[in-house]
């Protein structure tokens, strides 16, 4: 078995740090003080058992959860600071530039995929079409924005191997493709952090391999952090260069994968103490994090 | 896969298990109608008279009870019974119409029309269901609302040029044959489609359901009455003014609710309409209250009024051009007017599509999540649709201001509102061209339609309920994508 | 202070209609999670049956008062609670699988056909009671020459609200079928696959809703004396904006809504201007929506992502 490789710098800079993230809802506490780090041109893994949090994570960082407690702090490398838990939701994709992907597919079935991608790059162009004013009477600007905005979801239709789809409807495509589509959308962003949750799932082996050499390239190529929530051990150890692993919504272990794969901690809460009659938090816990509480 | 299972209990049910149905369907059909169709009331001043229908009502259950039982058989699975009973329950409806027309009286051809309305319902349902099974009835038939919808869109790129050649040379024709009702009709129908096309980017493209539509309308009307009357101004000069107060009202009320989920908009919206209504009718001093405002100017072409005799000062159209007087001039500029108003609304909304805020639009309304998270600002993008589909309603209120002369609070209830969101709807949310087609059918539908209101707006409401049970996406929708990357495939 | 209590019983009466009303939007938007815009004309239709019933009675010479209010009750009830599950079965049924938007036309259509439909068999025409059933009235007190009144019909309306609200309280709380709603509300996949018969549930969810209704649509008859084939429209809104501000999904929220409502239209009306009382419902939907979207007693929506 080949050895993971390995991430262009490990001293390369930390692009996200999270303190005391706590996450209540109601009297049910979905997060409790988790802090960890991601660093840019990393692939940080955030692994746990169903209803560990993971997602709930996920939710704060791009601002669909106010978090109760805590700080978020994204430093690009080319300077400055966001403080992602101040943000409305939608200017955290547009001025942090934090990306994300969902677990349950969120793309725009009944727009051709080609205009998926185009809608990403929608604040770009926005400014190109002159808020609208210029674009309506066909200022050369704009068409130039739209011809680059074309190219740019080429590249990376071409990198997934869907360009001879990119007229059919998002929501045609089989389930493998829709899965790439929505992370290329989100990396039409130009993001700085992509968030994918759970990006393996219900992928064939076949496409599994594809999806790591896709992350791998674009930690690599596009020299950005990529956050990831994922099940799929054999995804996560081969490719992840961090892992941090939540159960009940407490951080216990962080490290790389082999640390993390050796810590006692995690083997119990993946395999289970004894006495398994703790089941009803985890029921709970799963419950606030689909947000019933 | 449920479907598929009823669809096979369906095709495999014995004669008494149909009959069984029959005889629910028609008992609870009987029990909906005693009480309001069983029984009526007349007052004379303050005494009610009860009177009673029975005969029709059994009669309208009994055409009920027999149009269930040729469906069922028409739904079967066996080909041969399927033709047999269809052809003797027709024969048995045709027996049961004769045999009764004779003995209930039936004054206003109700009865007639709704025995007409079942027979044809049966044999459309019966010939549809006799071809395909049930389980894939419904995929089969969100397929083929689309590729009737992609063979209208085919067909738009001839017909649009063809309609807008007719739509122009219409007004000659009419004058040709002096028929000024034709004209008049012409105006109504483009004002409902200016109408249509500017609900169209509210509802259609951004998905947002505005049931006030009509209070746009009243703003527009409203604000070009008291220009032309307070301040003498124009129609041409408040044109602009009109459209950006009704866009700034768009705001006022959007900017609140917008954030909130799409039902609570519709009823806020709805609210909304009722409440610009209630003010005008109570704002005596600026809206003139019930009476409403009269005495609006009327348009002129270049500073010339159409009129017999002009004012002291003025040369009146048919003077400068040194042609005979006739009232039929101002209808067809009226008409070239709106005319040139809905084509401006049209042009504006295929032309936005193709911007970033157009396809931000549609990415709202498939899914406001993901837009989030994509760093789009839902309540501005949704902000700007709404005002923009008010300054239309506002440029259609003023136009319509000018061209009554006298506009009261009466003409903007919630009626109207629900007749501009049927054409939506019925003509297939986003469809440019279904907006066309559906303002023909009902506004310049048949004068009987006309004629009887309350039978209209049943209408308007059972085909509202029907259209979103077979095809939720509205009868011609289709979408055609904003851009493509490679050219469109020559096959089609 | 005389006017005042007097405005004050007004007042309640109105929001006991409000209230009832109001049940059967907060319990629908409970399960479905849709707006059920007909529901205004399902109170209409039980105005209409009432009146109906109330002259069938005087027609066979039943005219002994609390026998015939119980049966114009249940009578109404029945027939109403059937026109609601109709609207279900034909109009929404079809569309839970659907996107939001569809069952929403569908139910704005259903309502435009609902109006129609009474306005043809029935007339344009206002319908009047004529004959008061209950009539005569409890002095309370008297001050400044001003009476402060309770009518019988008053204290029927409202005790009769009261009993209604307890029983259903109950029904919902301790039954099997409350359970299988409540049920539905939190997950309709599960419900299902725990044996949970989730079309039955959710018709019998429309069928009580528009029973409710019915006894408001009557209870409006006996309190106004004449009833339309528009009321439905602006008793609706209001009644909606009753469930909203109260918290939708809510049970004691939408009674409490209804209350509000009722008695914010009252003295508005009493005190500012009776033209514009129309308008302070609406303004009172708009502000709770932007100032408080969970309503009063409601739940806060976490949204799923």
């Amino acid at each position: 078995m080949a050895d993971p490789p390995p991430a262009a710098g490990a001293s390369s800079p930390t692009l996200l740090t999270v303190e005391h993230l706590t996450m209540r809802f109601g009297g049910l506490v979905a997060i409790d003080d988790v802090s960890f780090e991601a660093r840019n041109q990393h692939i940080t893994a955030i692994i746990g058992p169903n209803g560990a949090g993971k997602t709930t994570v996920f939710n704060c960082l791009t601002g669909f959860y106010k978090p109760t407690v805590g700080r978020l702090t994204l430093r690009p490398p080319a300077g400055g600071e966001f403080l992602l838990e101040q943000m409305e939701g939608f200017r955290i994709g547009q001025h942090a530039r934090v990306a994300r992907t969902f677990q349950n597919i969120r793309l725009f079935p009944k727009m051709s995929v080609l205009e998926n991608l185009v809608v990403a790059q929608h604040n770009k162009l926005m400014r190109a079409s002159g808020f609208t004013v210029t674009g309506l009477v066909g200022a050369r600007g704009y068409r130039d924005a739209e011809r680059r905005a074309v190219e740019l979801a080429r590249y990376w239709l071409d990198r997934i191997g869907l360009t001879d789809r990119a007229d059919d409807n998002a929501g045609n495509l089989p389930y493998g493709a829709q899965r790439r589509l929505e992370i290329i959308r989100a990396m039409c962003t130009e993001p700085r952090l992509l968030c994918l949750d759970e990006p393996a799932a219900g992928l064939n082996p076949r496409e599994s391999a594809e999806l790591n050499e896709l992350l791998l390239f674009i930690r690599d190529e596009q020299k950005i952090g990529v956050l990831l929530i994922e099940h799929d051990m054999s995804v996560v150890m081969k490719i992840s260069d961090h892992v941090v692993v939540l159960d009940y919504g407490r951080k216990i272990s962080d490290g790389t994968p082999a640390e993390v794969r050796n810590d006692p901690a995690v083997i119990r809460a993946y395999l289970g103490e004894a006495e398994t009659d703790e089941l009803p938090p985890e029921v709970a816990a799963d419950l606030a994090e689909e947000g019933r509480i | 896969m449920v479907a598929a299972v009823e669809g096979a209990r369906k095709a495999t049910r014995t004669v008494p298990a149909m009959a069984k149905d029959a005889v629910i369907f028609a008992a609870v059909s009987l029990a909906l109608a005693i009480p309001l169709v069983g029984f009526y009331i007349t007052d004379q001043g303050s005494t009610n008279t009860l009177h009673t229908r029975f005969g029709p009502m059994f009669y309208g259950v009994g055409v009920l009870f027999l149009g269930k039982l040729a469906l069922s058989f028409a739904e079967s699975s066996e080909a041969i019974a399927r033709r047999i009973a269809l052809i003797g329950s027709a024969l048995a409806v045709l027996w049961f119409v004769i045999a009764v027309t004779g003995v209930v009286q039936d004054d206003n051809q109700v009865l007639g029309w709704f025995t007409w309305i079942v027979v044809v319902a049966v044999a459309v349902r019966g010939w549809v269901e006799s071809r395909r099974s049930g389980a894939a009835a419904r995929a089969i038939a969100t397929a083929e609302g689309t590729s009737l919808g992609a063979a209208v869109a085919r067909l738009g790129r001839f017909l649009g040029p063809l309609f807008i050649g007719i739509a122009l040379v219409a007004p000659f024709y009419a004058a040709a044959i002096d028929d000024k009702r034709l004209v008049d009709l012409g105006v109504l129908i483009f004002t409902y489609i200016m109408l249509g096309w500017g609900l169209n980017v509210v509802v259609g493209l951004a998905g947002l359901l505005d049931l006030g539509y009509v209070a746009f309308y009243a703003v527009g009307a409203y604000t070009y009455a008291v220009f032309s009357v307070k301040l003498g101004l124009n129609f041409w000069e408040t044109l602009p003014v009109a459209g950006a107060l009704a866009a700034s009202f768009g705001i006022l009320l959007g900017f609140p609710v917008l954030r909130l989920r799409g039902d609570y908009l519709a009823i806020v919206t709805l609210g909304f309409g009722e409440i610009i209504r209630i003010i005008l009718l109570n704002w005596a001093e600026l809206a003139g209250g019930a009476q409403g405002i009269g005495g609006i100017e009327r348009p002129s072409f270049f500073g010339m009024p159409f009129t017999a005799s002009p004012p002291e000062g003025t040369t009146s159209f048919n003077e400068f051009f040194n042609i005979e007087f006739s009232p039929m001039h101002r209808q067809i500029y009226l008409y070239y007017i709106i005319l040139l108003l809905a084509l401006l609304t049209n042009w504006f909304t295929l032309r936005i599509r193709k911007l970033p805020i157009g396809r931000a639009w549609e990415a709202l309304r498939e899914d406001e999540i993901a837009c989030r998270a994509l760093g789009i600002n839902p309540t501005n993008t949704k902000l700007t649709a709404f005002a923009i589909g008010a300054m239309f309603g506002g440029f259609a209120g003023s136009f319509f201001a000018t061209r009554q002369g006298f506009i009261s609070p009466e003409s903007f209830n919630f009626l109207e509102s629900a007749i501009i969101l049927a054409i939506v709807v019925l003509g297939g949310m986003g469809s440019q061209i279904g907006v066309v087609i559906a303002t023909i059918v009902l506004i310049g539908g048949p004068e009987w339609f006309r004629d009887l209101a309350a039978y209209r707006m049943l209408a308007f409401g059972g085909l509202m309920v029907l259209i979103m049970i077979w095809r939720p996406e509205g009868l011609l929708a289709h979408r055609e994508p904003t851009i493509r990357m490679h050219s469109q495939k020559r096959s089609a | 202070m005389a006017y005042f209590l007097q405005q004050l019983i007004n007042g309640v009466v109105l929001g006991s209609i409000f209230g009832l009303i109001a049940i059967g939007y907060t319990m629908v938007y409970g399960i479905i999670g849709m707006v059920n815009f007909a529901h205004g004309d399902i109170f209409m239709i039980g105005g209409f049956v009432t009146i109906i019933t109330f002259l069938v009675l005087g027609a066979i010479g039943l005219t002994w008062a609390p026998l015939a209010l119980l049966l114009m009750l249940v009578i109404a009830m029945g027939f109403t609670a059937l026109h609601g599950w109709a609207v279900e079965r034909v109009a929404y049924r079809p569309l839970r699988t659907s996107n939001r938007l569809a069952p929403l036309i569908s139910a704005i259509g259903m309502s435009i056909f609902l109006q129609n439909y009474v306005q043809i068999i029935q007339g344009a025409r206002n319908k009047a009671l004529g004959t008061p059933l209950i009539s005569g009235s409890i002095q309370l007190m008297e001050r400044d020459g001003f009476a402060v009144q309770i009518t019988y019909m008053q204290i029927v309306i409202v005790v009769l609200t009261i009993v209604l609200m307890v029983g259903f309280t109950m029904l919902i709380s301790n039954t099997a079928l409350g359970r299988n709603q409540r049920a539905c509300e939190q997950d309709m996949r599960m419900a299902r696959l725990l044996g949970v018969d989730v079309d039955r549930t959710i018709s019998l969810t429309f069928v009580m809703g528009a029973a409710l209704a019915a006894v408001a649509g009557m209870v409006w008859l006996l309190y106004y004396g004449i009833i339309d084939f528009y009321v439905g429209f602006l008793a609706g809104i209001k009644a909606f904006s009753a469930a909203v501000l109260g918290g939708i999904g809510s049970l004691p929220g939408a009674m409490l809504g209804g209350l509000l409502i009722g008695l914010i239209e009252v003295f508005w009306s009493a005190y500012f201007s009776v033209e514009y009382k129309d308008v302070a419902a609406f303004a009172i939907l708009v502000l709770a929506l932007v100032f408080r979207p969970t309503g009063l007693l409601g739940k806060p929506e976490i949204e799923k992502v």
